[in-house]
């Protein structure tokens, strides 16, 4: 019998293969891949033609079947059909293909399954439900196991997620107790427990189900589940029961197709070329109407010479034939060759994207990868970035900075030494401590002497550190330690223990042991009152050799001073300053304290325990309500502050990012002051901002209040701002930008994130030119990329390193993933990967800006030469009775779109650049036509299909006048047909090729290869067709035979085409001449100041060095310099400038602030130091209102500039016509060129 | 500039906070390759749209473009090209003499060939259907064609259970008015002038395309004997041209130029030759009065059309063609003028030159 279900519950009985059989459970086989050899053809056919563009030209080729309504002879649709399909299959093929490969070496794994009580081995796939295999360490999990015994004490069993959420950290797993015991093969051979459980689903983290077993019951939940995907790790071995196998398996349950993401530009084209069809058929509609005039007319008198064909027999079904052979030979305005072209540019730009050296990562061996190949000129139209704070603007390495114990600040050494002096020797540990990191750095030697002293306070904070917490250590060789820690502050904190001597060195499930000055000294560990976020502590109940029992606590500062017994009042107030300071300078920071517990505290304690740890019903609550109870009067100890590390270049690119007017929002799970920090020292928050406002309300009426005030006090900074003109108030949101800061918690969102206020929310949002969300969750983050998405006609990047970006990364038009440290997830999601955030802005301000230019710039070129070329057969139509002839002959339609023309254009598609690549990133502005989509919409759609139309008729008309008179110099007219024709393909191919390279301001040389090689083939090609050599053969095919040698071999042809080639071009190149003159973008003045500042450099001789710091610099808004050495980012990251100022190279950063720095303390050019930044800091911020003749002789004086005065070349260049807001007049951009230095300086006000 | 200085910091690779991760060293580097391709660097010129190159393009077009038109209007107005309605006057299908007197009829001293044209309007050589309405294996001379002609050719394909040689639309619809000129002596006397009929094909026509069939067998009528003639037709094919046999069959060069269809409604055709005198003194038709005769066959006022016949000198250039050099200084000029008034804007608002106002 057959049954079709769907599964609603599993049964798995263990050994008894017969019976699993009976519910037809998926096997262990995977197939990934879409087709076998056989099914190839039919189902990759099919799939094509679900493409309606590839259907259209099926359409068309079965109408060309028709002789009465034929036009074309079928080749010239079926070739460039065949063609497309064929590349597209090649390509689906190769991609299966390595399915294919992949899923034959994932299903030839070897396992061990146990079979008759012996162990066997057994391919991967032929594992099924109901088996028991067995694994060994460090192998792969086969499939989902019911873990039923392993080597380990207690059958636990570690295993690694990586390759299934992306978390690097080890997970403990658990056997029930009742199978832990069936230990070797034999008994488990013996082993006839059947599982009941949920049918298989995607929640890697829930499992629902119940083993029975000698009639009785026992529950299985995830712990006790190694889910396919997983890496056995530390355990020796270890056996499972397989439960879901195959595609059934929570794995491949979750890799589920991504959604399809398509380009605006993309649904732009498919909107264009439904236009085309529609404008094909009233372009059919005309010439039938045309013909039936004709045929009634003209036609039915010319009969006698020319008789209808036999099943026309009036002049109406002749036009309604007439309008389908029309639709046929115009069908070339949507060449079935634009969208390959399209996927073959962007194919091109995705390997430049992989090949990009300037964004591979050495240390961590990872080149960018652009994982999907058809959204690269998004790239070029980003507005909105939603960056994740962990791991992506910071390295997610946390380092152990400082710390404040009993009262006592430790690690203070840099702001004491300044930056001058930054190069302290970190200290040696491995001196007196063989066990110490030898990665760890520490300044202070003060807080190694008190270890070294003896005291008791700092010895027992260093004992917190090496406890209480939940790493894993492995020792691979004697004294060689490696800490797996679920959070990287764990380590850190462990790792800062070790160095100072405290050094944990290994766990049992009820011990740690430790390593404390030297000696191994063995906890007992009682409880593990573990962390959670409503928690935001944990402790650990242990009791030392001596027998006292002692609990650790460690936490954040609000909470645990909450437990702090009173008598700590006065150290909990020291160590509060200590900590504000911590928070200041954006520090992590964590609160220490313990108790002392009798051993009747914990007996009684013990019991409330376990009977809450029983409970079936709110387990959880009643634990954190026993946890509460003995969290009690605790003794503060100190607090630890983390430095969570910024990403190298993270505020450069914020800074350059922002400056290319795309506004970036930070979406972190973290709190709110660790995320303002991370703000400050990324320079997206900013002390000249006019006011950042903090929204944190916890109910709906609060939280639109705030976002109401913060509204209000925009609009009211901007009326006194304009000196007080009231704008209309509609508008003024809009036109607000740059000046403040909006940031809001994750409870707030919730509220703000609701339908009614959801408008509000992202009006003010996006007046505000820095966002942060802090406590946000993954699906908040979503949501909020889905508002701006939803709202806003903005392109929008997501950035993220970590399973809880996914669904954000998924949600913005372009998910970037940063393949870091948080594993593979975030990477697997996402459309393009690198390594390090920085290098965002050369995916966005070059690649993206290139992919953008160069996919406009195509698809410019493609709709025009497609209409020059069709619209010859409308006008020829009133000519030859509108019966549908072709003015070109055949093959030259067939291979115009596929051979003469594609070439060129491709390679300006690939490889044209406007303005080089150091450029884009120097003149962020460059960044903008993008966002503002110039470069390819309709208005530009429509210009170039009027410019198709122009070529088209002037190709047309041209010939026609001049040929109706012509003959040869032999007295032959030249108004045959054939002759006629070659003279307009000739003309056709000509003025293309001339447009082309009009339209390529990149030649290299390939570009000159394809244009000279397109016309020469179209020669070859012309001159081979009308052989008589083709034509003996073929004599009824190639019946244009001798045309082209009569035809070119004519000066007046050649005038004729050199004629069409001027009338067509010389408007084009007037009116881009006029554009380029009279209103140039921002990419021809840099283009130009590019090729004066060639010609300048050739007779000196000086080519090449120094050229990429040549100092031609527009900036657009003024700020970076106050902000950089303003208190209050100075504070944060005191050790990231100084890396500035020592680093060789000018950036302009570093130039305002040196600039910044001479203005502050007179004219003396002194290295940044602490007062200094203190002393800047103190000056009033300049007002954006201040002149521009006040800040440009400001920055004349600065002595940087001043040393050659000669050698100053100095240019000015308009601002492109749109002002963001922060230009409110016209701004003027100031060049200064030093020809002599090899600094770059800028200066730049409106 | 920027970016070039964070290479500087990959390179070195050393980071504090690093945990070894991975094996050290033996893992093969993924960098991508440096080469000039692959990271876009190829050498490539950058040409930009500049006055200084815009502008002479401008002139340089004009004053190219000025003297090629005035060069070719003074070559064609040298041409001298007579043409005749013949059409009004004929009426009837029958074999009608039309002899014209003409008052201004050709004085040309032209010492070069003249070209006598025949001209038809308003007729579609270039409808679809009559385009395709040929078999160009049987003009070709195969054989099997020629019993067996392509289905293009409906309805002209077959007549009386025979095919029809040659098949289709066009041959159905060859011209067959003969036209004859003489000269009217100013004593009274006609002398016929000599009209040469061949050479005015395209030499690939005559000598590829088209072949008799049965190449070796001269005679046409045996060859031809299991084909009907076109409808429209008086004679087989093979009578087309009796007297000469390289001018007969599918090569007789009236069929060829026939066959050669216009890409017009409006067009002439080449139809005589009227050869220069051998002493290269007189000129090739002297001053005087013609009189042209018309053997009136061919049907065109059904359908509105017009006939014509036209004499014509040939220069370098061709025929009589004076919108080419029209075309020519017209465009010549506009483009000289769009240079001047480019000139004149770039001048006045051009935003290159001024770096005056630099504020302060």
């Amino acid at each position: 019998f057959f049954v079709f279900f769907t599964e609603e519950e599993r049964r798995v009985r263990a050994n008894d293969r017969e019976y699993n059989e009976k519910f037809q459970y998926a096997s262990n086989c995977i197939m990934t891949s879409k087709y076998n050899i056989i099914t190839f053809l039919p189902v990759n056919l099919f799939e094509q033609f679900q493409e309606v563009a590839n259907t259209y030209f099926l359409f068309l080729l079965i109408l060309q079947l028709i002789p009465q309504i034929s036009s074309l002879s079928w080749f010239t649709t079926i070739v460039p059909l065949v063609l497309v399909l064929s590349i597209t299959a090649v390509k689906d093929a190769t991609d299966d293909y390595f399915r294919h490969k992949s899923d034959n070496q994932v299903n030839n794994r070897q396992s061990q399954v146990l079979i008759g009580g012996i162990l066997q081995k057994e391919k991967w796939m032929n594992v099924r439900v109901g088996d028991i295999i067995k694994l060994e360490n460090n192998q792969f999990v086969a499939a989902d196991l019911l873990l039923l015994s392993s080597s380990e004490p207690h059958s636990l069993c570690y295993i690694e997620t990586a390759e299934l959420d992306g978390e690097t950290n080890m997970k403990v797993r658990q056997s029930l107790s009742v199978t832990s015991e069936l230990g070797d093969p034999n008994n488990l051979a013996q082993f006839d427990g059947e599982v009941v459980c949920e049918p298989p689903n995607n929640k890697l983290d829930r499992f629902c189900g119940t083993l029975y077993w000698k009639d009785c019951k026992y529950p299985l939940s995830n712990q006790n589940m190694l889910l396919r995907g997983c890496v056995l790790r530390n355990t020796e071995s270890c056996y499972g029961l397989v439960i879901f196998a195959g595609p059934d398996t929570k794995l491949m349950q979750n890799s589920g197709r991504t959604k399809f993401k398509r380009t605006s530009i993309d649904r732009l084209m498919n909107t264009l070329v439904l236009w085309i069809f529609g404008f094909l058929v009233c372009m059919g509609v005309i010439l039938a109407i045309g013909n039936a005039v004709w045929e009634k007319e003209v036609g039915a008198l010319f009969q006698s010479f020319l008789p209808w064909d036999p099943p026309v027999d009036n002049f109406l079904f002749s036009a309604f034939l007439s309008f389908w052979s029309y639709v046929i030979i115009l069908n070339t305005v949507v060449p079935i060759s634009l969208y390959v072209s399209v996927e073959v540019i962007r194919l091109g730009h995705s390997y430049f994207i992989n090949w990009d050296r300037r964004m591979f990562c050495s240390r961590s061996n990872t080149a960018a990868e652009a994982r999907t190949t058809t959204l690269n000129e998004e790239l070029g139209q980003v507005e909105y970035i939603f960056s994740d704070k962990t791991g992506t603007l910071t390295q997610n390495i946390m380092t152990f900075n400082k710390c404040s114990i009993n009262g006592r600040a430790y690690g203070e050494v840099m702001d004491i030494l300044g930056a001058q002096q930054k190069r302290v020797q970190p200290l040696d540990f491995t001196a007196w401590n063989p066990l110490a990191d030898r990665d760890f750095c520490f300044y202070d030697q003060s807080l190694l002497e008190a270890v070294m002293v003896g005291e008791p306070a700092v010895h027992e904070f260093l004992r917190v550190l090496s406890l209480c917490h939940t790493v894993m250590s492995e020792e691979k060789r004697e004294g060689v330690l490696v800490y797996k820690a679920q959070s990287p502050d764990e380590g850190a904190l462990v790792t800062a223990a070790r160095n100072f001597g405290f050094v944990f060195r290994s766990r049992t499930p009820g011990t740690v042991t430790t390593h404390e000055l030297g000696k191994a000294v063995t906890y007992t560990l009682l409880a593990i009152l573990d962390f959670n976020n409503i928690r935001k502590r944990m402790s650990v109940i242990v009791r030392n050799p001596e027998g006292r029992i002692r609990l650790y606590c460690k936490g954040a500062d609000t909470v645990l001073f909450e437990r702090l017994h009173s008598c700590n009042h006065e150290l909990m107030n020291i160590t509060s300053d200590h900590l504000n300071e911590y928070a200041g300078d954006g520090l992590r920071t964590l609160a220490l304290a313990y108790r002392d517990l009798s051993e009747e505290q914990w007996e009684a304690w013990a019991e409330r325990f376990r009977g809450a740890d029983k409970a079936t019903d709110c387990r959880d609550d009643r634990l954190a309500a026993v946890y509460e109870e003995i969290e009690q009067d605790m003794m503060l100890l100190g607090a630890t502050a983390v430095e969570d590390k910024l990403q190298d270049g993270v505020p450069e690119t914020i800074a350059i990012l922002s400056l290319a007017n795309i506004k970036i929002w930070v979406l972190t799970g973290d709190k709110q002051e660790t995320a303002v920090n991370i703000g400050y020292s990324c320079k997206m928050l900013t002390d000249d901002m006019t006011e950042i406002f903090i929204v944190n309300g916890h109910t709906v009426q609060s939280v639109r209040e705030e976002l109401r005030k913060s509204r209000e006090r925009m609009l009211e900074s901007a009326r006194t701002r304009d000196g007080g003109k009231e704008a209309p108030p509609s508008s003024l949101l809009e036109s607000i930008s740059g000046e403040f800061a909006l940031i809001i918690s994750g409870h707030s969102l919730a509220h703000a994130l609701e339908a009614d206020m959801e408008r509000e929310f992202l009006e003010t949002a996006c007046a505000c030119r820095a966002v942060i969300c802090c406590r946000v969750t993954p699906l908040q983050k979503a949501l909020v990329v889905e508002l701006v998405k939803r709202h806003k006609k903005a392109v929008t990047l997501a950035i993220g390193d970590g399973a809880n970006d996914v669904s954000m990364i998924k949600t913005a038009h372009i998910g970037v993933g940063i393949s870091g440290q948080e594993g593979i997830q975030a990477v697997l999601a996402s459309d393009y990967s690198f390594s390090q955030f920085r290098f965002l802005q050369r995916l966005l301000l070059v690649h993206g800006r290139w992919s953008y230019l160069r996919m406009c710039r195509f698809l410019c070129y493609f709709f025009y030469k497609n209409f020059a070329f069709t619209m010859v057969h409308f006008w020829f139509g009133f000519f030859c009775g509108f019966s549908a002839q072709t003015v070109y002959d055949q093959y030259f339609i067939t291979l115009y779109n596929i051979v003469y023309t594609s070439l060129p254009v491709l390679a300006m598609g690939i490889f044209d650049q406007d303005v080089p690549e150091q450029r884009s990133l120097e003149y962020p502005k460059l960044y903008e036509p993008g966002q503002l989509n110039l470069l390819f919409n309709k208005r530009e759609f429509f210009i170039c299909i009027a410019q198709g139309i122009y070529t088209s008729v002037v190709l047309f008309f041209i010939p026609y006048g001049v040929l109706s008179h012509a003959t040869q110099s032999n007295g032959v007219p030249l108004a045959d047909y054939q002759t006629f024709a070659v003279t307009t393909a000739t003309a056709l191919v000509i003025v293309v090729s001339v447009q082309i390279a009009l339209d390529t301001g990149y030649w290299t040389a390939i570009n000159h290869f394809f244009i000279w090689g397109s016309l020469g083939t179209y020669f070859t090609i012309l001159f081979a067709m009308h052989s008589s050599i083709l034509f003996n053969i073929f004599p009824k095919q190639f019946h244009f035979l001798g045309s082209a040698h009569n035809t070119l071999g004519q000066p007046v042809v050649w005038l004729t085409i050199a004629l069409a080639t001027v009338i067509s071009i010389a408007p084009v190149l007037a009116f881009r001449f006029l554009k380029l003159d009279l209103k140039p973008q921002l990419s021809d003045t840099v283009r130009n100041t590019q090729l004066v500042l060639q010609k300048k450099r050739k007779p000196g001789g000086r080519v090449g060095r120094g050229s990429r710091r040549s100092g031609y610099a527009f900036a657009h808004q003024e700020g970076f310099g106050e902000l950089i050495t303003s208190g209050k980012n100075m504070r944060l990251s005191s050790m990231a400038l100084a890396t500035f100022a020592s680093r060789h190279s000018s950036s302009w950063i570093d130039t305002l602030r040196r600039k910044k720095h001479a203005n502050s303390t007179g004219a003396q050019n002194t290295p940044p130091t602490g007062e200094d930044s203190a002393a800047s800091s103190q000056t009033p911020p300049l007002s954006t209102s201040s002149s521009a003749a006040g800040k440009a002789g400001q920055a004349c004086n600065e002595p940087v500039l001043t040393h050659s005065p000669d050698d100053i070349a100095l240019s000015v260049i308009r601002c492109p016509e749109r002002e963001v807001g922060e230009c409110s007049t016209g701004t003027v951009q100031v060049n200064i060129h030093l020809k002599t230095s090899s600094s770059t300086n800028c200066i730049l006000w409106g | 500039m920027m970016a070039s200085s964070y290479n500087a910091k990959d390179e070195d690779g050393h980071h504090p906070g690093s945990v070894g991760s991975g094996g050290p060293g033996a893992v093969k580097s993924k960098k991508p390759d440096n080469t000039a391709f692959k990271q876009q660097r190829l050498p490539a010129w950058q040409p930009i749209l500049t006055a200084g190159t815009v502008l002479p393009a401008f002139f340089m077009i004009g004053l190219i473009f000025i003297p090629i038109g005035i060069g070719l209007l003074v070559t064609s107005n040298n041409i001298k090209e007579f043409e005749v309605r013949a059409v009004a006057i004929a009426t009837s299908y029958s074999c009608e003499c039309a002899s014209l007197n003409n008052r201004n009829s050709p004085r040309t001293k032209d010492f070069s060939n003249v070209f006598m044209y025949y001209g038809l309007s308003n007729f579609y050589q270039n409808h679809r259907r009559y385009v395709k309405s040929r078999d160009d294996s049987q003009l070709n001379g195969d054989k099997s064609s020629l019993l067996n002609p392509s289905k293009e050719c409906e309805p002209y394909r077959t007549s009386d259970k025979k095919s029809i040689a040659p098949c289709g639309a066009i041959a159905n619809s060859l011209f067959n008015d003969t036209l004859e000129l003489f000269y009217i002596h100013p004593n009274g006397s006609r002398i016929a002038i000599h009209l040469v009929k061949t050479g005015i094909a395209w030499w690939t026509d005559k000598h590829v395309k088209f072949r008799n069939p049965g190449e070796n067998n001269n005679n046409l009528s045996i060859v031809f004997q299991d084909t009907s003639k076109p409808v429209n037709w008086r004679k087989p094919v093979y009578e087309l041209d009796p007297s000469d046999p390289d001018n007969n069959g599918f090569i007789n060069e009236d069929f060829i130029v026939w066959m050669r269809t216009a890409a017009l409604p409006t067009f002439r055709k080449l139809y005589r030759i009227i050869q220069k005198k051998k002493d290269n003194m007189t000129p090739t038709l002297p001053p005087g009065n013609y009189s042209l005769e018309v053997i009136y066959n061919y049907p065109v006022r059904s359908f509105d059309g017009r006939k014509r016949m036209i004499l014509s000198t040939i220069s370098w250039m061709g025929g009589k063609n004076p919108f080419l050099g029209i075309a020519y200084i017209t465009v010549g000029s506009v483009c000289f003028f769009l240079g001047v008034v480019l000139l004149i804007i770039h001048h006045k608002y051009g935003n290159r030159n001024n770096n005056a106002d630099i504020p302060n």
